[in-house]
């Protein structure tokens, strides 16, 4: 007891002194390079971060457009592509050094720079300090120079889709050898070292932004905010933030190696290889070293996406059932297995790569564990409808969304898991439906749950919600139509990465099916500029907020002024005295987290 | 023209759901917003409910469009196919029944508990039980999978049987080659320093070793023999492929500098297939199941699966890769008059067997000549 009380008192202090920071704050006169620029306002980098990722998010997403106009309709010429794209797309169809490219870039500005830095960057940055009661982040200095070390990594990833030999073109995985030898590849000359650099920016932008998270939620929590006490969305930042900051440098060791396998002459990952008529001196290396290396980041990148994703939809759930989440304890928990096991499930994706049968089994093992986490999270997230008062704005619609695209694609994942299944079923069709609904569509769908929801505390205005609604429906039943029939394109062995099937026996019986695939990608295309259109308009047109707590939420973001300056609260920071989900209790619609605990208030 | 017409479609559309979502916000203001959102609360709810009736029954109408399109669970060319197609049948019928359960109880639930004047969320935080019970059974239903997935996997992955044979497969950007190890059964040495593609020795077999005088290199189609196991040595020579074997349920990267192996039984001929499957043009393909440069798509390998007899008669019609790269040529070196006129070498030193020369040297001396 006593130790709590010392914690307590420590926060106290802590925010005592934030106080003084802030009184300070007001009497500097911001300049438009210091409010909008160079901000250290984390409201201010959320906002940056979601701009920046909006904008990648819709280059990347025209990238599968284009990608699907060859798959959809290979016979087609489209003159519209050469009018844009010049030799890319000579005769208006993609060469297939540019179709490679697009999906290659496809994939890693939507996993890395929208899904990664797009998503925590916003949600960590508006929600930590403003869930945990804090003025801001542990060290805004950092936390805006994570916004532009990423703004830089943005600019170098970009200009290469504007080099001579295009961008990386070996697969977002960018395995060597084909991402170290420039014979081997147009897009293995510049553009994969423009990857890199790309890549090497935005990583320490992930681990800036990481450890400032980190130490935000550890140390700076107001008055009485216990670690059981915070809304999900603060341990699934948290966990987020830890899975980064351990894997991001084990990538980054990874292409330096490569930058010197490809410049220096070392054979980190090359060994016997005979290339462009021309045996090349290399010997000793390894080229499944790599895919160690990647997959070490890689597979917990996919959970550095979800993670915050699962906390954002627990919130939003739970506010609008009007119930407090199911098995918070259990949530906590299951994020934290994840978070640990997210280490050592890496080689699921090196199955048929000659790995070791019995570590093979191992792997298989850890996989599959992780399934169980994710079954508890969402049978609490059912539980939590049931029996709600469930109002349906477009962020609780997004929410439900998320909970079926993320069961369609977890079950789908033991299939993968298995390795039996895994020989037969790898780097088919079958795994692009996989992970683009349980990570893909889903993460994104989390991502305009949290925009939904917090937009009125970003801008102060809502956003419209016929619209909101409209972009629901033809999202959710785009996805499906989009990657349901993916399986069975997998299940008919069909390869990933076949840009044309017309030369194959096997694999050429899908004509129609691909083009309807296309077409509705075109149209939910459409229907998320039409979210870009909504998400800009009502910054400035849209309906004004004017209650503090508009959703009638516990969490202390809505005990902010409707449009909060740097600093958050305007006198001092509130203080906690429950946790965040006194939804319904006693007769109670909800019941703020500022409350202190009647007398006669039953305990859960 | 087309596509013009598209954007301007697209436009239109965008401009008119956005003029009527504008109106929309007015109508409500006036009607009284609370009112407003209590009526799309309504329709949502109703949606959601509508989606998953749509929706199961969607998923029951792809199976029923596409299923025939797919492997199936019981046409499986190899022994090992027929265990991956169990294990993925068990997975689809319990993944399948989750998958139902769980869609029914979250669209039930949001229809049913939607928002409703007098109707009070119920406060239920936790329950121990409950959740017990959702964290042990998965688990065990998992356990069960995993142990018969494990079972299988060291059935395949482990050593292939006695009297299996030999095939090596080696890829490169963007083709296959495969190598039979000939009479002696053995594969000979070789080095990727020794390839010679001008002197039809694409795979760098190291002459010296006589183990490799008898291999048989081939471009395809590669032929197996009918149950009987046989044992993939697989390589690569420039960048990471794999050899993906749909019909046979297998798959194997080739890795340059790492070789990796994979055995099977085929259980089923080519014409078997073309029986079963009524398509006159069958025929097993060999993909390239992992990324490796432009031509990817087109990285494609035939396999021809037939009796003992047909195999042999075609064996026998096979040369040796060391008779077409170095005994043929040395004859033609030695007795140039063999050639026609116009190949003949102008300098007859060229013929000479020299002990120090590099015989490779003027075997292009003569081609080129």
């Amino acid at each position: 007891m006593s130790d709590i009380l010392h914690t307590h008192q420590e926060t106290a202090s802590h925010g005592h002194h934030a106080d003084d920071h802030h009184h300070v704050h007001a009497h500097h006169k911001e300049t438009f390079i210091s409010k909008y620029i160079f901000s250290m306002d984390h409201k201010m980098i959320a906002k940056q971060f979601l701009i920046t990722g909006i904008v990648w998010a819709i280059i990347g997403g025209l990238f599968s457009v284009l990608f699907r106009l060859q798959l959809g309709f290979p016979e087609e010429s489209f003159p519209i592509l050469e009018t844009f794209f010049g030799k890319w797309a000579e005769g208006g169809r993609l060469r297939p050094e540019f179709y490679y490219a697009l999906t290659t870039m496809h994939g890693t500005v939507l996993v890395f720079f929208v899904l990664t830095a797009g998503l925590s960057g916003t949600f960590a940055n508006l929600l930590i300090p403003l869930q945990v009661g804090a003025r801001d982040m542990a060290s805004p200095m950092m936390n805006m120079l994570s916004y532009w070390f990423f703004f830089g990594g943005s600019i170098v990833m970009l200009a290469s889709l504007f080099i001579q030999t295009g961008p990386a073109s070996g697969g977002w995985t960018i395995y060597p050898p084909l991402s170290a030898l420039g014979q081997a590849s147009e897009g293995s000359k510049a553009g994969m070292d423009y990857w890199i650099i790309g890549m090497a920016l935005f990583i320490i932008s992930q681990l800036l932004g990481g450890l400032n998270y980190i130490a935000t939620i550890l140390n700076m929590r107001t008055k009485g905010m216990s670690m059981t006490r915070v809304p999900l969305t603060i341990w699934a930042l948290l966990f987020t933030a830890i899975l980064g900051v351990l894997s991001f440098p084990v990538l980054l060791s990874g292409v330096v190696l490569l930058i010197f396998d490809r410049h220096l002459g070392t054979s980190f990952y090359l060994s016997d290889i005979y290339i462009a008529g021309q045996a090349l001196a290399n010997e000793g290396g390894s080229a499944i070293l790599f895919q160690h290396l990647f997959w070490f980041l890689g597979h917990p990148e996919v959970y550095i996406i979800i993670l915050p994703t699962m906390g954002i939809v627990s919130e939003v759930m739970s506010v609008n059932a009007r119930k407090p989440i199911f098995g918070y304890m259990a949530m906590v928990f299951s994020m934290f297995a994840i978070c640990v096991l997210a280490f050592l499930v890496w080689a699921h994706h090196m199955f048929v790569t000659g790995l070791n049968p019995f570590l093979g089994s191992v792997f298989v093992l850890l996989t599959l564990l992780i399934a169980v986490p994710s079954a508890i999270k969402v049978f609490n997230w059912l539980t939590t409808l049931w029996r709600g008062n469930i109002r349906f704005t477009p962020a609780m619609l997004f929410a439900i969304g998320f909970v079926s695209l993320f069961i369609s694609g977890g079950l789908t994942g033991i299939f993968l898991g298995n390795s039996t299944i895994d020989i037969h079923l790898h780097d088919t069709m079958f795994v692009i439906a996989h992970f683009h609904i349980v990570m893909g569509v889903s993460a994104f769908f989390g991502m305009f749950c949290g925009i939904y929801h917090w937009f009125p505390k970003m801008f102060g205005r809502y956003m419209n919600n016929t619209l909101g609604y409209i972009h629901f429906w033809v999202t959710l039943i785009g996805a499906y139509l989009i990657f349901w029939p993916m399986h069975y394109q997998g299940f008919a062995g069909m390869p990933r990465r076949y840009l044309d099937k017309s030369s194959w026996v096997s694999f050429n019986q899908f004509h129609g099916l691909d083009a309807m695939i296309t077409v509705v990608t075109v149209l939910v295309f459409a229907v998320q500029l039409m979210f870009v259109f909504n998400y800009f308009y009502s910054i400035y047109k849209g309906r004004r907020v004017r209650e503090l707590n508009p959703w009638g939420a516990t969490t202390l973001e809505w005990t902010t002024p409707i449009r909060p300056g740097h600093g958050n609260w305007d006198g001092e920071i509130p203080e906690v005295h429950r946790w965040a989900y006194d939804y319904g209790k006693d007769g109670r619609d909800f019941i703020p987290q500022t409350e202190p605990i009647g007398d006669k208030e039953s305990s859960h | 023209m087309h596509t013009f017409l598209l954007i301007a479609i697209l436009l239109l559309g965008f401009i008119i759901t956005f003029q009527i979502a504008r109106a929309t916000e007015f109508v409500s203001i006036v009607q009284g917003e609370e009112r407003t959102r209590k009526q799309s609360n309504r329709i949502n709810a109703f949606l959601l409910l509508a989606f998953l009736i749509v929706g199961l029954f969607g998923v029951y109408w792809a199976h029923h469009t596409l299923a025939d399109k797919t492997l199936g669970f019981d046409s499986s060319a190899s022994d090992h196919g027929i265990k991956v197609d169990r294990m993925l049948k068990y997975t689809l019928i319990t993944t399948g029944i989750v998958f139902v359960l769980t869609q029914v109880l979250l669209f039930w639930y949001s229809f049913k508990y939607q928002e409703r004047e007098n109707q009070k969320a119920y406060y239920f935080p936790h329950n121990n039980k409950l959740e017990m019970i959702w964290t042990v059974v998965p688990a065990i239903v998992l356990t069960v999978l995993i142990s018969f997935g494990l079972v299988y996997w060291f059935q395949i992955t482990g050593a292939a049987p006695e009297n299996a044979a030999t095939v090596e497969v080696t890829g490169s950007q963007f083709k296959w080659e495969f190598r039979y190890p000939g009479k002696d059964g053995v594969l000979g040495k070789k080095n990727y320093k020794f390839i010679d593609e001008s002197n039809d020795n694409s795979l760098g077999l190291i002459w010296d070793d006589a183990a490799t005088h008898d291999d048989i290199v081939s471009g395809g189609p590669l032929h197996l023999v009918v149950n009987k196991p046989v044992r993939l040595v697989i390589g690569a020579k420039d960048v990471i492929h794999s050899v993906g074997l749909p019909h046979f349920r297998l798959k194997m990267d080739a890795v340059p500098g790492t070789p990796t192996t994979l055995w099977f039984t085929p259980i089923k001929t080519t014409k078997d297939m073309i029986k079963e499957t009524g398509q006159e043009n069958f025929v097993f393909e060999l993909a390239c199941d992992q990324m490796c440069g432009a031509g990817h798509t087109g990285m494609r390998g035939e396999i021809i699966v037939e009796t003992q007899e047909e195999y042999d008669q075609w064996m026998a019609s096979q040369k040796a890769q060391y008779q077409k790269a170095v005994v043929e040529k040395k004859c033609l070196q030695l007795r140039p008059q063999l050639l026609p006129k116009t190949l003949r070498p102008r300098n007859l030193l060229i013929v000479l067997p020299l002990p120090l020369n590099p015989i490779q040297l003027l075997q292009n001396n003569l081609i080129y000549l």
